[in-house]
């Protein structure tokens, strides 16, 4: 019996293990969308200072696209930005911008000029109108939009060469081919 | 170039491990003394090796070499040259990589002052540092290269995160992983003695040192944390309950338990297989720690790194270190007999009893920490558990573990007489109720945690005193004398009372930041005056400054009481465009009755300022505790009693007619 006491630590530590496995497989940013599958939820952006066109919903309809989020006050968007001016070199699916939250309407537009423009239409979102509609909790986020204005893919944190191919990317090409 | 001779430095350290891990242990298994000695040269080369792969990463790291990945993504050409240094293990990589080299330094340690160990234990506890120093190797190697080229070379790096940009948080780490890696030699002792199958006196002897060293440098790198998040952060608060904090936090409690722990097995030759299993836990938690902070298992305000694959890594390397030590502890442990025996009443009795409450507290903070995940993990929710939890469940088992920590050092060896030792605690809980009526009297009944937290330091810090009192017999010698027993004290007897003191200090800190702070949100223009505590704070200007790397709006504040001018203090609101982020430099003025923290905020259009005040009264005693808790570390580390081959004296201390009360036998 008292051989036995001697093994309840491990019995307790492998248990924790195995929570700790199943954890582990799950991304603990991921935070299931109730949008899925959904039309985007109406709104209509003015342009950022500089632009003359802004960005509405309806913009996304017609053909797969991308709505991303992101702010210049953001670190995790300087770390995605490169990537989606990549993407937007070889044409893959065009990419439409929400700059959310600045405190300043000529910060994005900054930001833009200093790094590069990947978006194709981009509204200004100063006061979160369109990003509580779409369930926002922290920039950068990217939707995956079919053609008709349907969210099809929400993705948290910034696009990364590994969860493009992985995640993203193959949901894009089913809906392009689809 | 330097960078590569890095790089190989490091996979030749690994080849050196894979020696040391192998040969002494088949060593100490056939009696081959030249088998044996191989631990302590591998050790030392391990650490030079170790070194210069460090040294050549901070070398990357001072000259801004943008041609590697680390550097480029953790630094920038304008960044002040300490924070260049720092940023050496300001991130994943090359934390890593200073957890390694704290490794190789207390291996190398070992093996150039561990002279006087038994030559078998010293092969067997070199080689089980090495098989910890393989796992973090491969780690590092595999999952976690530092010294990874980017070609072509940018022009300049991304910069370091701000908030991390501060003497504080520079040293926090080093101090942490000091503390955090200081127990694995608390574990290489324990798997050594359970591959041996002997834990003795002698045994105790050389893991104490460690343990405290371990223990001292942890509540540094605590300290540390807590006070860069006091200032920094801009809260206000000390202490966040955060999954990182609770993170260091568990193997310190466990650390403490396995220091009183293991002067039971010194003393009494009893508590053996609960020692061993301390010391597998406290080490076990540190690598949960490291664990916890880098793989993102949690989600907390400062895990920098997100990435599943080195998670699975550090997992596997977790069940194989504590589930491979656990199972060797299930199979070797019941063999591990005590001789010791002992009444409930009694030193033993006392430090089981704050064994036993130290571990429920790791226990719970553990729990609180994971739940989240585990409910996760079942039923597919995100909660997240928070300082109610832990105030509720920590302050209970904190309040009988202070209670018995007053009386315990007043209690023999073996069996002692409550009533004798509860009697010397009169003036102790004379002071207890003069605290408590105090409290009562100055703020009324409802801050009943205030008036158990207060309560508690007072019988702590004042039954520190009367054992020290009782030890000298003061008053009941001449005064003389008792100065002379005072001083004839082991080190190690005055190093346990001023860490026992400086808790007490530490907790009445923490009960006033806790319970009595004050703090107001307004809206301020330039020239305008309120009254806040007991202050008046006026808010003179607001003007732009350029720092080295940042850009700030600095607010003059001045800050007064009854129209008298005390000090002008100047909070900054800071930018830095490389990383584009914002910090908060909050200013403090620090009395011995609480700090003024005021912070300043966003402008808002009609040209005011949102400006924020508090008031955290006793905060510095906070610090000033935990400065006492470590000097009492310090000088109980001094006594020759915790230094090689110092126990042949004790004979010879004893015969000059100092009996301390601390010493076995002396009383019974």
């Amino acid at each position: 019996m008292s051989r036995l006491l001697f093994f309840i630590p491990l019995a307790i530590f492998l248990v924790l293990a195995g929570y700790f496995w199943v954890g582990l497989g799950k991304d603990p940013h991921e935070i299931p969308s109730v949008l899925i599958d959904q039309p985007v939820p109406a709104f209509d952006l003015p342009p950022v200072e500089g632009r003359d066109r802004g960005l509405a919903s309806a913009d996304l309809r017609g053909e797969v696209s991308l709505l991303n989020v992101f702010g210049s006050w953001c670190v995790a968007c300087v770390v995605e930005h490169p990537f989606l001016m990549e993407i937007k070199a070889d044409g893959l699916v065009p990419i439409h911008g929400i700059d959310w939250r600045e405190k300043d309407r000529t910060a994005g537009p900054a930001w833009l000029a200093r790094r590069g423009n990947p978006y194709t239409l981009i509204g200004d979102d100063p006061d979160s109108r369109a990003a509580i509609g779409l369930g926002v909790t922290g920039a950068p986020e990217t939707f995956i939009i079919d053609r008709n204005g349907v969210i099809r893919y929400k993705h948290v944190g910034p696009i990364t060469p590994e969860n493009w191919e992985t995640q993203l990317w193959p949901i894009i090409r089913a809906l392009q081919r689809g | 170039m330097i960078v590569e001779l890095g790089h190989f430095a490091l996979i030749l350290a690994l080849a050196v491990a894979l020696v040391q891990g192998i040969v002494p242990m088949v060593g100490a298994h056939r009696r081959d003394p030249a088998l044996m000695e191989v631990a302590r040269t591998a050790a030392l080369a391990q650490f030079m090796l170790i070194a210069l792969s460090f040294g050549s990463l901070m070398y990357a790291h001072a000259t801004s070499d943008f041609s590697v990945a680390n550097v480029v993504a953790n630094s920038h050409s304008s960044k002040p040259m300490l924070y260049k240094l720092a940023g050496t293990w300001g991130n994943h990589e090359g934390s890593m990589l200073l957890w390694v080299l704290i490794l190789t330094i207390f291996g190398a340690a070992v093996a150039a002052f561990g002279v006087n160990l038994p030559q078998a234990l010293r092969a067997r506890v070199l080689a089980v540092q090495s098989w910890i120093a393989i796992a973090f190797y491969l780690f590092i190697i595999l999952t976690s290269n530092p010294f990874a080229r980017m070609i072509p070379a940018p022009l300049d790096g991304a910069g370091l995160n701000p908030l991390l940009q501060d003497p504080g948080l520079a040293f926090h780490p080093p101090f942490l992983y000091l503390g955090y890696v200081g127990f694995s030699m608390a574990f290489s002792f324990a798997i050594a003695a359970l591959i041996e199958g002997r834990v003795d006196a002698a045994w105790a002897r050389w893991v104490r040192p460690w343990t405290l060293a371990a223990w001292m440098f942890l509540t540094v790198g605590i300290t540390l944390g807590s006070w860069w998040a006091y200032y920094e952060l801009g809260w206000g608060g000390w202490w966040f309950w955060d999954p990182v904090e609770n993170a260091s936090l568990m193997p310190w409690l466990a650390g403490t338990a396995l220091l009183h722990s293991a002067s039971v097995v010194e003393k009494r030759d009893a508590l053996k297989g609960w020692t061993i299993f301390l010391a597998i836990v406290t080490f076990g938690l540190s690598l949960l720690g490291t664990f916890l902070v880098r793989s993102g298992v949690l989600t907390s305000v400062h895990a920098f790194a997100v990435d599943p694959a080195r998670g699975v890594f550090i997992l596997g390397l977790l069940v194989v270190i504590i589930g491979g030590s656990l199972a060797l502890f299930a199979w070797r442990g019941p063999s591990l007999r005590g001789g010791g025996l002992f009444q409930p009443v009694s030193r033993e009795g006392a430090l089981l009893l704050n064994n036993l409450l130290l571990a429920t507290a790791a226990a719970s903070v553990l729990l609180g920490t994971l739940y989240p995940l585990m409910l996760e993990a079942v039923c597919g929710d995100k909660v997240s558990v928070g300082p109610p939890f832990f105030n509720s469940v920590f302050i209970p088992l904190m309040a009988p573990l202070v209670a018995a920590m007053a009386v315990g050092p007043l209690l023999a060896w073996k069996r002692a007489d409550l009533a004798a030792a509860l009697s010397r605690l009169w003036l102790a809980a004379l002071c207890t109720l003069a605290a408590i009526l105090t409290v009562w009297l100055v703020h009324g009944l409802r801050d009943l945690v205030g008036i158990v937290g207060m309560a508690m330091a007072a019988w702590l810090f004042t039954g520190t005193l009367s054992e020290l009192a009782a030890r000298a017999r003061l008053f009941t010698v001449p005064l003389g004398e008792s100065a002379r027993r005072l001083a004839n004290l082991p080190r190690a007897t005055w190093g346990m009372s001023l860490a026992h003191a400086g808790l007490a200090v530490a907790i009445a800190g923490m009960t006033g930041a806790g319970v009595w702070k004050q703090e107001s949100v307004q809206l301020m223009t330039p020239g305008q005056t309120l009254s806040f505590a007991s202050y008046e704070i006026t808010l003179d200007a607001v003007r732009p400054v350029a720092g080295p790397n940042y850009e700030a709006t600095r607010a003059a504040f001045t800050l007064g009481r009854d129209g008298r001018k005390l000090a002008t203090m100047a909070p900054e609101k800071r930018f830095y465009p490389v990383e584009g982020r914002q910090t908060t430099e909050a200013a403090i003025r620090t009395t011995v009755s609480g700090d003024v923290y005021l912070v300043i905020g966003d402008r808002q259009g009609d040209g005011g300022y949102v400006t924020r005040f508090y008031f955290n009264p006793l905060v510095a005693w906070i610090w000033a505790g935990a400065a006492l808790m470590v000097a009492g570390g310090l000088l109980s580390l001094s006594d020759r009693r915790h230094r090689v081959g110092a126990p042949a004296r004790k004979a010879a201390r004893g015969a000059a007619g100092v009996t301390p009360v601390g010493t076995a036998g002396a009383r019974s």
